[in-house]
């Protein structure tokens, strides 16, 4: 699943060069004709290749952004109105390293809860990210700069750019258990066999709710017990909750695993998105937080991530913030989005249950229980590669080779469709 | 439970952006901050372009825009507009489809994508800057991966171009090396080559096939004209060689805080830039997966708009004006003041920047005693000067030359 860049060092053409003459270039080669074309990246290629198909049944259920019962892309009423309240309003001055301080202030209150001790003991550091990948870079430059020594381990299976993101921080990656193909749910006794003999103090990233691809999460007693392991074997939790309110329509349970570490004491650190939840897609939004000893600690910790920012883009972007903080400051605005999130997720649970209805009743002999117990925006449909392979090349449905169906993608409109399809290829299996 | 932080030591304030921390805390009603490179009036205010509101309201009306992820690469349109604000409309490179161009956060994002892309793809990994240069340039290089050498620019004496001490370092640097060239209005010391200088480091660099890496931050701000100040990587271009290209909309559209600008690759070929676009793409997905839709967006609007591009040529020329404007002002003043030294190098040097040649000591004299905000290498911010604010600024320039050595 990781993507490794092919390179192939361009030595060739040094010894050429210095008996060519200064004026008249163009015979001299280029510096970039050993680079190999790289491969597209799996999960952004199959929107790419679907754009390309001309057939009017195309279906995408590939990349995981929301669509409307209508198959169109959404921007909430609450963007909307902050938007046209911020338009003509801002200078658009630098941002601090860290981003915007309101932006920041907000997003931890819906991580860390309203009323968080934490918050008021000013000991969590944080800072604006570029959506939930530059947070969860940012951390992994920052576990590279000051615990060299450690690796990540990384649940199988996960969205694959958390392989890519570790693997350019140069930070060693482990895996583990996870998803159970047989159960098409938790393998919660290999994840936890897993946790055990880790070596004391590893670092884990753990998807907060609505585990991306697979849609599994833990129970919230899972959730406890992993816990109290992480605590026996000190180990560090980093949690990506890129779907908070998006899971189950409930910003405040879907942050439940959260809430449990923080009780039992843990020091974690999280990186939160907007993308989904905000429908911020393009705006890249986000915000990474680790909670630390003290304010003094925090205070430092912040500064070293603000030094791991300031070379890679200075200041974070303006609009996305200012969005996020015009609504998350207006109580009214507040309200709007969390109803609007939950017609989100209320749509993608629908969804659910007609597409787990629809391959019941043409009588398909698998079980499909796993469409409605799964959470979140996708659902890991058990198929092989070469099913999906089948489903577009004989349907035209567009979805990852892993078998994973972006729940958002599918409609009132496409679900009879869909069904039939996956019912065709998975029939005989 | 201990934190498995707890080694982290507290990194130093950003000594640029450490200057507005301490202005901002300065209850001082004389202060006069000349740290930050960010356009103001001659009110001090800061300043959205017409134009750019203009394309904000468009955007905001318009109902049928989403807020979908844009591609890796960013926005097309916006990527060919850039490559052709640069490298000028008719440029061979692009009619040949030999730029690769890929939209990144501003000047920052746009070199450090390109840098991450030369230590993984390049034969050499070192790039040399040039002394002095813009603080965070060394820090984006190396935490690319890239090692940083330095060839000699400034020189102190004249307070202009260590030419001869530029040529020779350069031609010291090993076959391939990377060089970075400030396209114009140098940062910080607003120091240029002339075309003539800027014609024997082409060939140099050429001849001694070193990788040019041009920062562009300031297109049409240095001389008002956007034409003229693209010149050095237009002759570049010119020759059929390769080359990298940072360019920023931060202050010419000032845009700032949205971080806007492109990364271009000139290749030799199409099909070489088409394989260069798609291996940037791996840099940038696990750094930030795409980038931000907003200040591209407004960009595009402009300069896909002829009545908008032409009310921005206008607006740019008109900070411009105002940026020499100021630089004729302080050095009239301070001749009729009869300050001790040859300030002829404030209406010499371009840009937003002037490295007045004041040092630490004066510097901080100068803050302490006159509440004036400025990096302690002597820089000053024009734009942070107005036709009010001159007078102050002599009197504390003459203070520090006459009283502190």
């Amino acid at each position: 699943m990781s993507m490794m860049a092919m390179t192939i060092r361009n030595s060739a053409s040094r010894g050429t060069m210095m008996s060519r003459q200064i004026y008249g270039l163009r015979s001299m080669s280029s510096w970039w004709k050993n680079v190999e074309p790289a491969p597209k990246d799996p999960i952004l290629g199959v929107t790419e290749a679907f754009l390309a198909d001309p057939s009017p049944d195309k279906v995408n259920v590939g990349v995981g952004a929301y669509r409307d019962d209508n198959g169109k892309p959404v921007v909430l009423d609450c963007v909307r109105e902050a938007e046209r309240r911020i338009a003509g309003t801002s200078f658009m001055e630098y941002l601090p390293m860290g981003g915007s301080v309101k932006m920041v202030d907000e997003t931890l209150k819906l991580a860390y809860g309203d009323n968080s001790e934490f918050i008021k003991d000013k000991r969590i550091a944080a800072v604006q990210s570029l959506s939930g990948t530059g947070a969860c870079r940012l951390f992994a430059d920052f576990q590279k700069r000051f615990r060299p020594d450690s690796q990540i381990y990384i649940p199988v299976p996960t969205w694959s750019n958390h392989h890519n993101i570790w693997r350019d921080a140069q930070v060693t990656q482990k895996t583990y258990h996870y998803y159970h193909p047989e159960t098409k749910g938790l393998d919660f006794s290999g994840l936890m066999d897993d946790v055990k003999n880790a070596p004391e103090g590893s670092f884990f990233l753990l998807h907060a709710c609505a585990h991306n691809p697979t849609g599994v999460d833990p129970t919230e007693e899972q959730w406890r017990e992993i816990s109290q392991l992480f605590k026996a074997k000190k180990h560090f939790a980093f949690f990506d909750m890129a779907y908070q309110g998006f899971a189950s329509g409930d910003p405040e349970r879907d942050a439940k695993s959260i809430r449990i570490f923080l009780e039992d004491g843990h020091h974690i650190g999280i990186s939160q998105s907007y993308a989904k939840n905000m429908g911020l897609y393009g705006q890249r939004v986000g915000c990474l937080s680790v909670l630390c000893e003290d304010e003094k600690q925090a205070v430092t910790v912040k500064s070293q991530l603000q030094q791991l920012a300031r070379p890679m883009y200075s200041n974070p972007p303006l609009h996305g913030a200012q969005i996020v903080s015009t609504i998350l400051g207006d109580p009214e605005l507040k309200s709007l989005w969390l109803k609007e999130v939950k017609v989100m997720a209320d749509r993608i649970i629908g969804m659910r249950t007609s597409l787990r209805e629809s391959l019941e009743k043409l009588g398909s002999p698998l079980s499909w229980e796993h469409v409605t117990k799964q959470i979140g925006m996708f659902c890991y449909s058990g198929m092989t590669p070469e099913q999906v392979d089948r489903l577009t090349s004989e349907y035209h449905i567009y979805m990852t080779r892993n078998g994973r169906i972006s729940m958002a993608g599918v409609t009132t409109g496409n679900v009879g469709y869909l069904a039939n399809a996956i019912h065709e290829v998975t029939k005989s299996s | 439970m201990d934190s498995v932080f707890s080694n982290v030591d507290r990194a130093p304030e950003d000594p640029i952006l450490g200057v507005t921390v301490a202005y901002n805390n300065d209850t001082s009603p004389a202060k006069l901050n000349l740290g930050v490179g960010a356009y103001r009036t001659e009110e001090g205010k800061p300043l959205v372009l017409d134009v750019v509101r203009r394309a904000e309201q468009q955007l905001v009306n318009d109902p049928s825009r989403v807020k979908e992820y844009i591609p890796i690469a960013g926005l097309a349109d916006f990527n060919k507009l850039s490559a052709k604000l640069i490298l000028g409309a008719d440029s061979p490179a692009i009619q040949e489809s030999r730029v690769a161009t890929i939209q990144c956060l501003s000047g920052t994002g746009s070199l450090r994508v390109g840098a991450e892309f030369l230590k993984k793809h390049y034969h050499q990994s070192v790039i040399f800057i040039p002394k002095p240069t813009w603080g965070n340039h060394p820090k984006v290089f190396n935490l690319a991966g890239l090692s940083v050498e330095y060839y000699r620019y400034y020189d102190p004496a004249t307070r202009g171009l260590d030419f001869q001490g530029l040529l020779e370092d350069l031609g010291a640097a090993p076959s391939g090396a990377i060089v970075l060239l400030h396209a114009c209005a140098h940062n910080p010391t607003g120091v240029d080559p002339t075309p003539e200088q800027w014609e024997q480091i082409r060939q140099l660099i050429r001849s001694k096939s070193l990788l040019p890496f041009f920062d562009s931050a300031y297109q049409g701000f240095a001389s008002g004209s956007l034409d003229t100040d693209a010149h050095s990587v237009r002759t570049f271009v010119a020759d059929g060689g390769e080359c990298l290209i940072a360019q920023s909309y931060a202050k010419n559209m000032g845009l700032y805080g949205e971080r806007v600008g492109a990364l271009s690759i000139v290749c030799k070929s199409a099909d070489v830039a088409s394989k260069v676009e798609s291996q940037v793409k791996l840099v940038v997905r696990p750094m930030y997966s795409s980038p931000p839709i907003h200040g591209a967006s407004i960009v595009a609007t402009i300069l896909k708009s002829s009545d908008m591009y032409n009310d921005w040529t206008i607006e740019l020329k008109g900070m411009a004006d105002r940026i020499i404007s100021m630089r004729k002002q302080l050095f009239e003043a301070l001749q009729a003041k009869g300050t001790p030294g040859d300030w002829s190098h404030i209406i010499k040097q371009i840009g937003m920047f002037t490295f007045t040649g004041l040092n630490k000591e004066q510097v901080a004299f100068m803050t302490k005693e006159y509440h004036i905000y400025m990096t302690s290498d002597g820089r000053i911010s024009m734009a942070g000067l107005s036709t009010r604010t001159v007078p102050h600024l002599v009197e504390a320039i003459h203070a520090a030359v006459t009283r502190v050595a």
